[in-house]
């Protein structure tokens, strides 16, 4: 049951031969028996969840039922569910039970899914590599010596290691596509302003985008179609119609236009990553699609112009974390700096930190426009680079991270090598466009390459059935790690 | 030595929308602490605010009333700070792009005719409040406050004198009801002011201000700025320097005392909101805005110096909306247009009649048109002006329409020369004494000779009916 798609799973709940009961039971075991080498949950509520899916039975039963009803997925913590625990990792919201749906939650109720449990992620989504969670790092199903990638770092390792058929995660700087990539799963941000990003706790609020993971473009297909869709309630939210996902999947790749980017393949690029890379883009020529070249000039600036803006809208971003309403507040304290101080020292993680110091210090007088508004011009020039790019192809293509998963500890403490590992996912997210990463191979030591597609604004459709042709072609997305089969 | 003194003026206008200006949740005042706060107030993990347009409809209208540019683009961006009554650690406000910019106010101060100009009106969020030892030694946060939206209204450094301030601060307070953009209640705090209040000898550039806060009446406004300005002169002249600071008046004591200085001053670290976006206000929006807005005070008050009244009556007549409506529907249902009369009827006997009663126009129970016929009844002679106070009195109270009351009362003037010739004729024969001193030149005697005919009829004869006889028959 753990391999079968979110499609297979749904025809055998629909056609009664298993119960969402069964379904979720099934997969909350194998939670608790992966959850010592994994930690990829921080929070598991088996009764909630058997309550859910019983609901589900109920619906399914009368006929008529949403797809994905009854099925349980796995939701990074940091989106809002009435009644779980929502903690994004941080001790500062470690016993905060959210009061209200997120509208990504709220989809996913209302097509009658099932909330699998609150999956691990970097503190506030700020890592990438899973280190930096208060609730202890995440182990990489391939190699439990290995990170998962980050920040969704819980939920593509549960969904790697098939211990949940799928699940939500978000990305900010790349923090569903380098995870995706480092555990072998599939992985969609889609463009800014696709999914509401209401009820998510915000990290970066103009960088922050709902997305998913899961085994397939496929499965990746049918999430999108519940999570996509218009919310008042965010007001950068698109109001614009969803695509037919998983209608559209077939299409093929006949004359699609694939550009590389000639800065893509530079000496940061490891030669186990580069070399499965070429030979996805070399199957998709093979399929009927034209490979053209594009130049991506200020690729390089968009490292240092991220982390000056993400940190920036952090530090403001956080600044709720007080004390006075909700979430940690200090035990002891003197006067309200004192209880300020004490409750932010003490609920805060060191990356957390770094950042807000960071961003506070790129807002502050006399430093603004030297760093925020130099680092918004770049995000232009970046998103001009895009845009040009896409008057001679329709998806551009590369790697999504520059390496293999690393070990665990190898790169902690060395946070600007960390930083600069994000090349390739970050300049997506700062010129708000939709990016996937697909599982197309193995490095060194057997550790899993992604293969970055990214598309224009609005085309998800496109790169999912682009997804999907070569996963028609190559079986590299149905590879699991021994371990766990 | 020559001082002149420099005021700025920082107004926040609470806006009279329903909810709140991020959120849904209701403005009323007066609810028990943290009743009216959604998640969003509360800053929730996760929450997002969107716009209340209503509060955008309402800058539009501000702007156009005070003739200022409404910018087709403007931006909301984040102030940030710490405090426990901001609850995301920031407040939304604006900074760069504010909606409205210049623009002015026309004031009267005594006969004098003024203008203020403005910098800026903006859109911004309120805070909470603090309860201190509403939970004995502890202090309490009540939220129902934080989201309120407000227009902050900025002058230039352009007023010169405490009472010019006060004079731009009632004309503010009176524009922003008047356009129904704020109910103005100032022990509510729905309308405020700071002071910015420097000093400087006549020609120098301008001096170190301090500004006061919260100054939440006239009177205070009034009081605080007086005493700033003396204590800013007495300390340059005992050769001192007038430190950049925030302060705070204290009524009880009269004076401002420091709050906190330039130095403590917070680097707020503005930056664009990135939950909002940009505010588009198209030339539709602002035309149907236009459309939907009352004649303006200032145009008013030009009519009415046009009748020939005042510049007093026209000021005072257009110091509310509601009085200067009573006005002119009452001046339109006269049938002897005498607006320079009227005016004064209304600006003198009903509005010290609504002051009594705690009422103002809108709730008068005298409708316009009563009024109306009661002047016409002063006019045409049927009414002494003392009769036609009270029946404006019995109109006041509920007794009914003004001719009703003055057969009823028997208030009716005589004016018919009839009857006062024959008053007029048994007054002079018997008073001969009255009628030497006059023809003596004494003029007091003639007002007696009126005393005796005004007594004998009454008190309803038509003095100047009397008069004209009187003069008469004493020529004769």
């Amino acid at each position: 049951m753990h391999n079968a798609t979110l499609t297979e799973l749904s025809r055998r709940l629909h056609a009664k031969e298993v119960s969402s009961v069964e379904v979720a039971g099934y997969f909350l075991e194998r939670i608790r028996a992966a959850s010592t080498q994994l930690n990829a949950f921080i929070t598991v509520d088996e009764e909630k969840t058997l309550a859910q899916a019983r609901v589900a039975d109920a619906r399914i039963a009368q006929g008529g039922a949403h797809r994905l009803a009854g099925i349980p997925i796995a939701h990074k913590d940091l989106f809002c569910a009435k009644g779980w625990r929502t903690t994004c990792g941080s001790k500062i919201l470690e016993n905060f039970v959210a009061p209200y749906d997120a509208h990504v939650i709220e989809r996913f109720n209302a097509a009658g899914a099932v909330i699998l449990g609150k999956t691990n992620m970097d503190e506030f989504a700020m890592g990438s590599s899973n280190e930096n969670s208060y609730f202890g790092p995440v182990k990489n199903p391939w190699d439990t010596r290995a990170v998962p990638g980050g920040s969704s770092g819980g939920s593509a390792a549960a969904v790697a290691s098939r211990i949940a058929p799928a699940a939500t995660g978000t990305d900010t700087g790349g923090s569903i596509r380098q995870p995706a990539s480092f555990t072998g799963v599939s992985g969609l941000r889609p463009t800014y302003g696709r999914v509401s990003r209401y009820g998510m706790v915000a990290f970066a609020s103009s960088l922050d985008q709902a997305g998913a993971l899961a085994k397939s473009a496929e499965d990746l297909a049918m999430m999108l179609d519940v999570m996509a869709g218009f919310d008042a309630r965010d007001s950068t939210c698109m109001e614009r119609p969803k695509d037919d996902y998983v209608g559209g999947l077939a299409r093929g790749v006949k004359g699609l236009r694939i550009g590389v980017p000639r800065e893509y393949f530079s000496k940061d690029l490891a030669r186990d990553v580069g070399e499965p890379i070429l030979a996805a883009i070399d199957a998709y020529r093979r399929q009927g699609a034209a490979v053209v070249e594009v130049s991506l000039p200020n690729q390089h600036l968009s490292v240092p112009a991220y982390y000056v803006l993400a940190p920036a809208e952090a530090s403001s971003n956080l600044a709720r974390y007080d004390g006075v309403r909700y979430g940690h507040r200090a035990a002891e304290y003197g006067d309200l700096l004192d209880m300020y101080c004490k409750t932010r020292a003490q609920g805060f993680g060191a990356e957390a930190k770094r950042r807000i110091l960071i961003g506070t210090y790129v807002l502050s007088h006399g430093y603004y426009d030297a760093y925020y508004l130099k680092a918004q011009q770049i995000r232009r020039l970046i998103a001009r680079d895009f845009s040009e790019a896409f008057k001679a192809c329709d998806v551009i293509m590369g790697p999504a991270a520059p390496c293999v998963a690393y070990d665990i500890g190898a790169k902690i403490t060395d946070c600007v090598q960390m930083y600069l590992d994000d090349l390739y996912t970050i300049p997506i997210n700062l010129a708000g466009l939709p990016g996937m990463s697909i599982p197309c191979g193995f490095g060194d030591r057997a550790r899993p390459v992604g293969l970055q597609i990214v598309g224009n604004y609005w085309s998800e459709a496109l790169m999912l059935s682009v997804a999907h042709a070569y996963q028609q072609a190559t079986d590299w997305h149905t590879r699991m790690p021994a371990a766990f089969a | 030595m020559n001082w002149e003194v420099v005021i700025g003026l920082e107004t926040h206008a609470q806006l009279t929308t329903a909810s709140k200006i991020f959120s849904g949740a209701s403005t009323r005042f007066g609810a028990s602490p943290n009743t009216q706060v959604s998640a969003i107030d509360l800053a929730m993990p996760g929450t997002l605010p969107v716009l209340n347009k209503g509060a955008v409809e309402r800058a539009i209208r501000f702007g156009l009333a005070v003739g200022g540019t409404i910018a087709p683009l403007s931006a909301f961006e984040r102030k940030n700070y710490f405090y426990p009554d901001l609850p995301k650690g920031y407040q939304i406000s604006q900074y760069v792009q504010p909606v409205v910019t210049g623009g002015g106010l026309a004031i009267v101060v005594g006969d004098k005719d003024g203008f203020v100009p403005l910098t800026r009106a903006h859109l911004e969020e309120d805070a909470g409040k603090l309860l201190h030892d509403a939970v004995a030694g502890r202090s309490g946060v009540d939220l129902n406050r934080a989201g309120t939206p407000l227009l902050e209204i900025v002058t230039e450094p352009a007023m010169r004198s405490a009472a010019e301030a006060v004079a731009y601060a009632k004309a503010l307070h009176s524009l922003v009801r008047w356009i129904g953009i704020c109910d103005g209640n100032m022990q509510e705090g729905s309308f405020r002011c700071d002071a910015n209040v420097s000093v400087r000898r006549r020609g120098d550039p301008l001096g170190t201000r301090c500004e006061i806060k919260n100054l939440n009446s006239f009177r205070f406004l009034e009081k605080a700025i007086e005493f700033e300005v003396r204590r800013q002169v007495e300390l340059i002249g005992d050769g001192g320097r007038v430190v950049q600071e925030t302060r705070l008046f204290d009524p009880d004591r009269g004076e401002t005392r420091p709050m906190r200085s330039k130095e403590d001053a917070q680097d707020y670290r503005y930056f664009p909101d990135p939950d909002l976006l940009p505010v588009a206000i198209a030339p539709q929006w602002i035309e149907e805005v236009r459309r939907s807005m009352p004649a303006l005070p200032e145009a008013l008050r030009r009519d009415f110096l046009g009748y020939g009244m005042s510049p007093y009556d026209a000021a005072l007549l257009t110091e509310s909306r509601e009085k200067a409506e009573f006005f002119r529907a009452s001046l339109a249902a006269t049938k002897i247009s005498q607006p320079v009369s009227l005016a004064h009827w209304v600006n003198g006997e009903m509005s010290a009649l609504l002051n009594e009663r705690n009422l103002d126009f809108a709730a008068s129970p005298v409708a316009p048109r009563d009024f109306a016929r009661l002047h016409d009844r002063v006019q045409d002679s049927t009414l002494s002006s003392k009769a036609a106070k009270e029946v404006l009195h019995a109109m006041t109270a509920g007794e009914g329409d003004p001719d009703a009351i003055i057969e009823r009362k028997g208030l009716r003037q005589i004016s018919d020369s009839g009857a006062l010739e024959e008053a007029v004729r048994e007054a002079l024969a018997a008073n001969p004494k009255l009628v030497e001193d006059y023809r003596a030149g004494k003029e007091k005697a003639f007002n007696a000779l009126v005393g005796q005919v005004m007594k004998a009829t009454k008190g309803k004869g038509n003095p100047q009916e009397v008069s004209r006889i009187l003069r008469e028959r004493l020529a004769s």
